[in-house]
């Protein structure tokens, strides 16, 4: 039997369409789940959302993006920190929003 | 027979726009991208299907995306969706969006800075794509000039970019400053004469020249005088906004500065200004017309404060005399209320037998002329504001 914990995600609109899914992602995620592992399992999974996200260099969190999940805003805990335990058993998604901005 | 494609960038999303060799009736395919900031599209000479885009937005980045059915079908160089994951311990894979600056001790420099707003130095960062100019015999090769100013080159279609490190490290960088726009390269010339020599441009940095394929770069700006610059006829410093030349003659260039239209007899290496009777001179577009390399042509704007075409009427104005004398073309255009700008990569020109010139608006018009310029109409309105204007004639 597997250790891996089923993580959902939401992705903005835009980045669901670079990924050709439609609604909610589901990944397998194996170790602590944190923001890193999550976003390391993600993109692993859909190499074509590498740099949308975090910057290729740096790795640090795009500025207009936030992690929000069971009613809080996680953006700027650190990327090692545990999540909350409903999103690492999937009763609740993690979520990727973008910023309100723009023209 | 001819067709002729067009590809249109703009803020919000990409367009195909086709027309049989008449180029009377026009079918517009998309947005592609829609909602994404298209600065620049362009097709390969070298294989007319594969068609390079550059798509980026403020709040995810950069993404390259590439077609091989000449626009319809899109994806992003290397990445198929759906892969199953890797194994652990597998290294990433870099990404046809990953551009990092080369800061290799065999091949790169080390990660220089520039000047910023307030006198200090900062180290390059990069932002975003402005241009991408294919090979003119490699489909799969392809440039890339960058904000923050770098040139990166692809010789497989697009799926990892190595920058040509000598451009930023040769020794002036230190100098560059970003203008309001950033501090962007967006102009790439390859010399289909002999592909080892590229010249490209650089907002408030200037014009630049390699003669060895990239790895060595020198400025070539005598003959440029900018008044916003504390020395005005500095090395480096100058706003070139565009850089054109005639393929079959590569030598001769012609720019249009922040302030003036100028020419280089000599690859580049000097300089003089040929604005004559324009209204004005300050502008962003210039091209060649694609069978008489003396004809050339620009849309004056106001000026640098005031963004939009002169007193209200949007022309273009043609030098068939390689600059100096210049004429006015309007029939067609608005002449009355007219407040749009042209910017740097939205003209271009086709080569059918009788050269087709088009360029977009920040209104979002694209405007052809079938006839070299002499009358013109909008082949599609109401277009978001487009950022670029290239053009593919298809045997």
């Amino acid at each position: 039997m597997s250790d891996a914990c089923t993580i959902r995600i939401v992705l903005p609109q835009h980045l669901r369409t670079l990924a050709r899914v439609t609604g909610d992602v589901t990944l397998d995620v194996a170790g602590p789940i944190t923001t890193r592992s999550v976003l390391d399992a993600l993109e692993a999974r859909y190499p074509m959302l590498r740099g949308t996200i975090r910057d290729h260099v740096t790795r640090q969190r795009r500025p207009f993006l936030r992690f929000f999940a069971c009613e809080k805003d996680l953006t700027h805990q650190s990327p090692d920190d545990l999540l909350p335990g409903a999103i690492a058993c999937g009763k609740e998604p993690f979520l990727i929003i973008g910023a309100i901005a723009g023209g | 027979m001819s067709k002729v494609r067009v590809l249109v960038g703009t803020r919000k999303g990409a367009f195909v726009i086709e027309s049989d060799g008449k180029r009377k009736n026009w079918q517009v395919q998309g947005p592609h991208f829609a909602g994404w900031e298209i600065y620049h599209m362009k097709g390969s000479s070298a294989d007319p299907d594969r068609i390079y885009t550059s798509q980026s937005s403020g709040w995810f980045g950069q993404i390259i995306q590439r077609s091989d059915d000449g626009g319809r079908t899109w994806h992003q160089p290397g990445m198929p969706a759906g892969q199953p994951p890797p194994a652990p311990g597998t290294p990433p894979e870099p990404g046809s969006n990953k551009f990092a600056y080369d800061v290799s001790a065999e091949t790169g420099k080390p990660l220089t800075t520039h000047q910023w707003y307030d006198g200090t130095q900062r180290p390059w960062e990069f932002k975003r794509v402005w241009h991408l100019e294919p090979s003119l015999t490699d489909p799969d090769t392809v440039y890339a000039g960058v904000e923050d100013a770098a040139i990166f080159r692809s010789t497989d279609g697009g799926q990892n970019w190595n920058e040509l490190a000598g451009l930023r490290g040769h020794g002036t960088g230190p100098q560059w400053q970003p203008g309001a726009g950033g501090m962007c390269l967006h102009t790439i010339i390859v010399d289909p004469k002999n592909p080892a020599r590229i010249y490209v441009a650089i907002s408030s940095a200037g014009a630049f020249r390699t003669d060895d394929g990239g790895a060595t770069w020198k400025p070539i700006n005598r003959g440029l005088h900018s008044d916003y610059i504390p020395d005005p006829t500095a090395e480096v410093g100058h706003c070139v906004h565009r850089i054109a030349i005639h393929p079959s003659r590569p030598g001769v260039l012609f720019m249009q500065k922040h302030w003036d239209v100028m020419r280089s007899d000599d690859s580049g290496d000097s300089w003089r200004e040929v604005s004559g009777n324009l209204p004005t001179d300050f502008g962003f577009v210039i091209d060649v017309h694609a069978h008489e390399p003396e004809t050339i042509y620009v849309v004056p704007i106001t000026s640098d404060s005031e963004r939009f075409v002169h007193d209200g009427k949007l022309r273009v104005y043609r030098s068939r005399s390689g600059g100096d004398q210049w004429e006015a073309l309007s029939t067609g255009l608005p002449q009355k209320d007219c407040y749009v700008n042209v910017l740097r990569d939205a003209m271009a020109v086709d080569s059918l037998d009788e050269c087709g010139i088009y360029f977009g608006t920040t209104g979002g018009q694209v405007y052809a002329s079938a006839d070299a310029g002499e009358t013109w109409s909008a082949i599609v309105r109401d277009l978001p504001a487009v950022l670029s204007v290239e053009v593919q004639t298809l045997k």
